[in-house]
């Protein structure tokens, strides 16, 4: 392990950990309205100031952070099982099996993602809490985000598949769903990872996205993409560099990512 | 030199001074923004903003209403007369004025942009203001300078209208693109510049006998991007700033406090409502919630307007009293005030209706929890954030508010079609100062009677009522009458609460130093309703 891999790696544990201890660390909690001290610059009562409403911001990140690192893991683990159940599948059975599922890859590929997510929302009931519209917005973002990997994944299942080893495990009786989970399926392992750890990153941003279009988690629950919203008025931004804080995390995050996932394309490779 | 020819020079001189001095205010070209494309420059079928700002530079009125002191002066029409019954307004006009083009302008121009108003084929948005009762319109040119219009029915402010009909005319070979106006548009780039120059005829001077607009041009640059009109206007690419937002207006504020107005509370206000449409699929119990006054008027009462106004728009918007803004003179009940902030009597009403507190939750009488979500439009800012503030002032008297964002089409469609919400937060805007714009609102039976569209016959007593008192103040032509008749509409919104009145937004502009003569006001347009006084530097 590099040495930028190793701090990619505690940068992550680092920001896992501050926000597993928001309770601890921000007891006052998220949705508090100072209303007598709203947009404040930092101050001893509010490190990294307070938001248009007034609510801290530091303890803002610290949950947003929380909501997005814990969710966008869970979206990915989704996303990933969904790709390895269908592309894997596919890429195994072949044929008219392999077109077929492609096929409907591709039509989810070319769908605007952006509308498809707005159009879902909308759809959704209106009366839910803060919590369910987080569990949601990332489960919607889990179901829709299998495709790009489910390529890649059919791609790899029929290079498997032809190979020498399965081309054995065939002849020596082996058929069905059985040589898929015992020889197929353990191969696609690195390959999985691979998308999994990609996928971390694509749906954090995804989350951002849909937040700043106010789309994403619902109020008062903070996420990330709730927090970039504040950026918007870039006018100013350069007056009150403690607003660019969500957005340095993110990158950061990403960036920790990145460098953590080269290690498992790696492995993959 | 003779003493005589001495004191011809310095005449001449003196002349020559007086005739610079008075051109050179007639200079300089002023710029500013239009927020989207004007959709037609026939004045006649005017409907979106940004041609409604081209429609108040170059067109010519009968009447015109002073955006400062809110009172109708005359234009190209010299006097008028609106007869008793409402029905009859009679014009004598001013003599000798021409069109940009050299058309002369006469009593058969203002005939034919009537009928042309009024032709139900062209379905002018703004003819539809004067459409009060079936039958035709009738013009009756008695002579070059005067002319009398008949409409079928009486029409509520009748001479206010026409503050908003441009005059074309009936014989210019140019149609619309003749203008009494003080500009006339002389070129346009689609999706990029529209330039407006000054009208060589126009008929205006000023007290010291100039002619009238000082400006040479004015070139209006499409820009939606609010954020690229601050930074434009920052750069001195562009000279003002209509409708600014109250964070722009704080920044601006900051660095240079000369150029920003803030003209105080403006006709817009923000509100919330509550479903109470009796075939909505929600939940009985829900229903009889929102359909109980008490229970709207409790709501009410837990909201913060005075938190609402500081924080979310910087203290540039005042609590909201009802559905008139307080900035309508006329108009506005100065009987009512504003409603107390106060959660302990809005829970110690809802008690009263048989409601309970739980565990810090509210429970209506039947146990069940009382929660509902509001909606709002997703991107504006404001109204996300009233909602955010909303959820916590009512989280004090139990009521779990879910804040729900949804882009504007799905809004829209739950709002008319499928009933399938709560509350809904929005805000309307308005432009003109009488109630007979708000008929639509108000009357049961419309659809944007946003609360209860639609309603066959009116579903409560006091919406039977609003609807008796808004027909007595359409039908009338006593500005008395139909001042009481309204003063009445707006004492029973506030009792019953169909609309929660939030905020009235302040009327904020900028205006660079460069800007002469400018004194923005909350009427639109706010900035430039005195265009034809304004120079630049």
């Amino acid at each position: 392990m590099t040495i930028w891999r190793r701090v990619a790696c505690a940068v992550l544990l680092l920001v896992v950990g501050v926000s597993l201890a928001a309770n601890w660390v921000a007891p006052a909690g998220y949705a508090k309205e100072y209303r007598d001290a709203p947009d404040a610059a930092p101050s001893r009562a509010h490190w990294l100031g307070t938001d248009d409403i007034g609510r801290d911001r530091f303890a803002r990140v610290l949950y947003g952070t929380r909501i997005s690192l814990l969710l966008a893991p869970a979206a990915a683990l989704l996303s990933t099982l969904m790709a390895a159940l269908i592309g894997g599948l596919a890429g195994y059975l072949g044929g008219a099996w392999a077109k077929s599922a492609m096929a409907v890859t591709d039509l989810f590929l070319s769908l605007p993602w952006l509308f498809l997510l707005i159009t879902v929302r909308a759809l959704m009931p209106l009366n839910v809490s803060p919590l369910v519209s987080v569990l949601v917005t990332f489960l919607i973002l889990g179901l829709l985000g299998w495709t790009s990997a489910a390529r890649v994944l059919c791609s790899t299942a029929g290079s498997v598949r032809d190979s020498d080893f399965v081309r054995q495990a065939r002849a020596s009786g082996i058929r069905g769903m059985r040589l898929f989970w015992i020889h197929v399926l353990p191969n696609l392992k690195p390959v999985l990872y691979a998308q999994f750890w990609i996928s971390i990153p694509a749906f954090i941003l995804s989350e951002a996205n849909l937040g700043i279009l106010g789309l994403g988690v619902a109020e008062p629950m903070p996420s990330w993409g709730s927090l970039l919203r504040e950026l918007e008025g870039m006018v100013s931004v350069g007056d009150e560099p403690w607003k660019f804080v969500p957005l340095v995390l993110l990158i950061l995050v990403v960036t920790s990512f990145q460098l953590v996932l080269s290690k498992q394309e790696e492995v993959a490779a | 030199m003779t003493a005589k020819k001495c004191g011809k020079t310095i005449a001449a001189f003196i002349l020559c001074l007086g005739l610079l001095a008075g051109n050179a205010l007639a200079q300089g070209q002023l710029r500013f923004c239009l927020r989207s494309e004007p959709k037609t420059f026939d004045p006649l079928k005017v409907e979106d903003d940004a041609s409604v700002a081209v429609r108040y530079l170059t067109g010519g009125v009968l009447l015109r209403m002073n955006r400062q002191t809110q009172v109708l002066e005359p234009e190209l029409a010299q006097s008028w007369k609106v007869s008793k019954d409402g029905r009859q307004i009679t014009f004598k006009l001013r003599s000798g004025i021409f069109f940009s083009d050299g058309t002369p302008f006469s009593a058969d121009d203002v005939a034919y942009t009537v009928q042309q108003l009024m032709d139900p084929s062209l379905h002018s948005p703004t003819g539809d203001s004067f459409r009060s009762g079936p039958g035709n319109v009738e013009t009756k040119v008695i002579s070059p300078t005067q002319i009398s219009i008949t409409f079928p029915a009486p029409v509520a402010g009748l001479d206010r209208q026409f503050d908003q009909v441009a005059i074309e005319s009936a014989h210019s070979p140019k149609k619309e693109m003749a203008v009494l106006g003080p500009f006339m548009v002389a070129d346009y780039k689609p999706g990029a510049t529209l330039l407006l120059n000054r009208n060589p005829n126009y008929w205006k001077t000023d007290a010291q006998g100039r002619k009238l607009p000082y400006l040479d041009s004015i070139r209006l640059d499409i820009q939606p991007n609010r954020d690229v009109e601050m930074l434009r206007f920052k750069r001195n690419e562009i000279d003002l700033i209509n409708t600014l937002d109250s964070e722009y207006y704080d920044r601006l504020a900051t660095t240079s406090p000369q150029v920003v107005h803030d003209a105080g509370p403006s006709l817009d206000s923000e509100q919330m409502w509550f479903n109470e449409v009796a075939k909505s699929p929600l939940p009985a119990y829900k229903k009889s919630w929102f359909r109980s006054a008490v229970f709207r008027r409790a709501v009410s009462q837990a909201i913060n307007r005075n938190d609402l106004a500081r924080v979310v728009f910087r203290g540039h918007a005042q609590p909201a009293i009802g559905p008139i803004s307080p900035a309508n003179k006329f108009w506005f009940n100065a009987k009512l005030k504003p409603e107390v902030y106060s959660s302990d009597t809005a829970l110690k009403a809802l008690q009263s209706q048989g409601f309970r507190m739980e565990n810090g939750t509210l429970k209506d009488k039947d146990g069940n929890v009382v929660e509902f979500s509001i909606i709002t439009n997703a991107g504006n800012k404001y109204r996300e954030r009233m909602a955010t503030m909303i959820q916590e002032d009512l989280q004090k008297i139990g009521i779990h508010v879910n804040v729900v964002t949804l882009d504007f089409p799905s809004l829209i469609a739950r709002m008319t079609q499928s009933f399938d919400y709560e509350a809904i937060l929005l805000g309307l805007t308005n432009v003109g100062l009488d109630p007979n714009e708000q008929m639509n609102v108000w009357l049961s039976s419309s659809e944007n009677h946003q609360w209860n569209p639609q309603e066959k016959t009116p579903e409560s007593s006091w919406e039977a009522e609003i609807d008796r008192l808004m027909r007595i103040q359409a039908s009338s032509a006593d500005a008395k009458k139909r001042k009481e008749a309204f003063d009445r509409v707006q004492e029973i919104a506030i009792e019953e609460q169909p609309f929660i009145y939030l905020v009235n937004r302040n009327a904020l502009s900028a205006v660079s130093p460069r800007v002469q003569g400018a004194s923005p006001v909350i009427l639109v347009p706010q900035t430039y309703w005195n265009i034809e006084r304004l120079s630049v530097k």
